[in-house]
């Protein structure tokens, strides 16, 4: 025997189930009167720099349906690759960007739109640049612990060429489930929880 | 958002490996919804980069007067929400045993007859029109945090023929990085219908249940008013970062 480290154990996940509005998005799910707003549910005012773009998500199961009951929260840096936290020790972050982004998938389609600006790029822990990308998060009924990915610009062809992160994929095949399309100022992604086009999700 | 709530210094270190073995996997064919939504792809490890180790932080600007009470944060004025009226609190700790203060804790939950708010809801059970089941608070210094609610009753939902579930209030905390982040359920103490659970038995060790357990603390309890259930919540931690010299809570 050696001495205990005294650590503690993370608290297990459960399942946001399928009420998770209630307690992250209310007003859209008509509980009105108790938070002014949805929090996360603006990302931008007209004083925020960079290039606004919009981003239209879907989440689909195992059959191609879209989910109609999950939640997406997204964290991204600012124009210039900096993250609005305590933690960026860098620099200070664009005081007009939210950062941070939470959008419930629409109760009938599946949608979820985040209108936000394209990230700068971030430094990799060895000092090289990673291509702009945006980090999600994703809870839904049936989902028993949240899933994190990446998106990245499918128009970003150099910089992701020279990503270290899409560069640990071993199946080069599967990059692209990590690729928005952009359609005018519209990027579409669809996130694929399982299938031949399962998205590559992450352990960070 | 970038508001600072605590004279501790930044984390800047990556976070303690999640140890997976402790949450319940993705795959659960006991709860049926999980067999259509688990990846099964082996998931790609990533030493946590600055897009993980960062996370926003929230004011105390965003929160009303009474969103740490459920019992009157929907109701008309003067009226209150119908049921058992207790206190819950608790320390939103990491895996080191350290507070974590300035974090968000944002709670829902069913009302005392075990019925939602929400329009796909559709147990029987009727609705309280004073209670709206949603509410916030921040942590303190120390990582402590309190709200007033009633107890939720259990419900039945469609799985098996006759699942009910146990008693519990949702949970969503945000740590300090976009990689702590955390839904999880809190249960209550001596309730049998925790173990007849299948949300419940996703998650393997027994262990790690009790670990969503609140213990009824009567010594917490406001005399004629509510009882209390203390409900700890761990994070995962960080390594500490050796450049800057700071070794403590390692
Ligand atoms: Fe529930």
């Amino acid at each position: 025997m050696a001495q205990a480290l005294n650590r503690l154990k993370e608290s297990p996940s459960q399942t946001a189930g399928p009420y998770v509005h209630i307690g992250l998005t209310p007003n859209f799910c008509d509980i009105t009167g108790v938070y002014d707003d949805d929090l996360g549910r603006v990302m931008v005012n007209d004083k925020t720099s960079g290039e606004r773009i919009t981003m239209a998500m879907r989440v689909l199961d195992g059959t191609g349906t879209p989910l109609r009951d999950a939640l997406i929260e997204i964290w991204q840096a600012d124009a210039h690759g900096l993250y609005p936290s305590p933690s960026e020790r860098r620099g200070a972050a664009d005081p007009n960007f939210q950062g941070w982004g939470r959008q419930a998938t629409d109760m009938d389609t599946g949608l979820c739109t985040f209108e936000t600006i394209k990230p700068g790029r971030v430094p990799f822990k060895d000092g090289r640049l990673m291509a702009p990308h945006i980090n999600i998060w994703i809870v839904a009924r049936g989902i028993n612990l949240g899933l994190n990915t990446r998106l990245y610009f499918s128009d970003e062809e150099t910089a992701n060429a020279e990503d270290p992160v899409l560069a640990r994929i071993e199946h080069k095949v599967r990059i692209p489930t990590l690729m928005a399309e952009r359609k005018g100022g519209t990027y579409t992604f669809d996130i694929h929880l399982q299938g031949e086009q399962e998205t590559v999700f992450f352990d960070i | 958002m970038s508001e600072r709530l605590s004279n501790r210094p930044p984390e800047t270190g990556a976070l303690f490996a999640r140890d997976r073995s402790w949450h319940p996997p993705a795959f659960t064919p006991g709860y049926k919804t999980s067999v259509l939504r688990s990846p099964q792809k082996a998931l790609l490890s990533l030493d946590g980069t600055l897009s993980e180790i960062t996370g926003p932080v929230f004011g105390h600007n965003i929160l009303g007067e009474l969103d740490d009470d459920l019992i009157h944060n929907f109701a008309k004025p003067g009226e209150s929400a119908i049921g058992p009226r207790i206190v819950v609190y608790g320390r939103l700790l990491d895996e080191r045993g350290a507070g974590v203060p300035g974090a968000l804790i944002e709670f829902w939950q069913a009302n005392a007859g075990g019925r939602y708010r929400h329009k796909k809801e559709g147990y029987i059970a009727a609705l309280d029109p004073n209670f709206g089941g949603c509410g916030r608070t921040i942590t303190g210094e120390d990582g402590s945090y309190a709200f007033r609610t009633v107890q939720p009753g259990p419900y039945p939902w469609p799985n098996g023929p006759n699942d009910w579930r146990p008693a519990h209030i949702h949970f969503s905390v945000f740590g300090h990085g976009f990689a702590q982040r955390l839904i999880t359920q809190m249960y209550f103490e001596g309730d049998p219908m925790i173990w007849k659970c299948p949300i419940v038995r996703t998650i393997p060790d027994r262990a790690a249940i009790e670990q969503l357990i609140a213990a009824l603390d009567m010594e917490a309890t406001i005399p004629m008013d509510a009882r209390a259930y203390k409900f700890d919540i761990v994070l995962r931690g960080r390594r500490s970062t050796m450049f800057e010299n700071r070794l403590e809570g390692n």
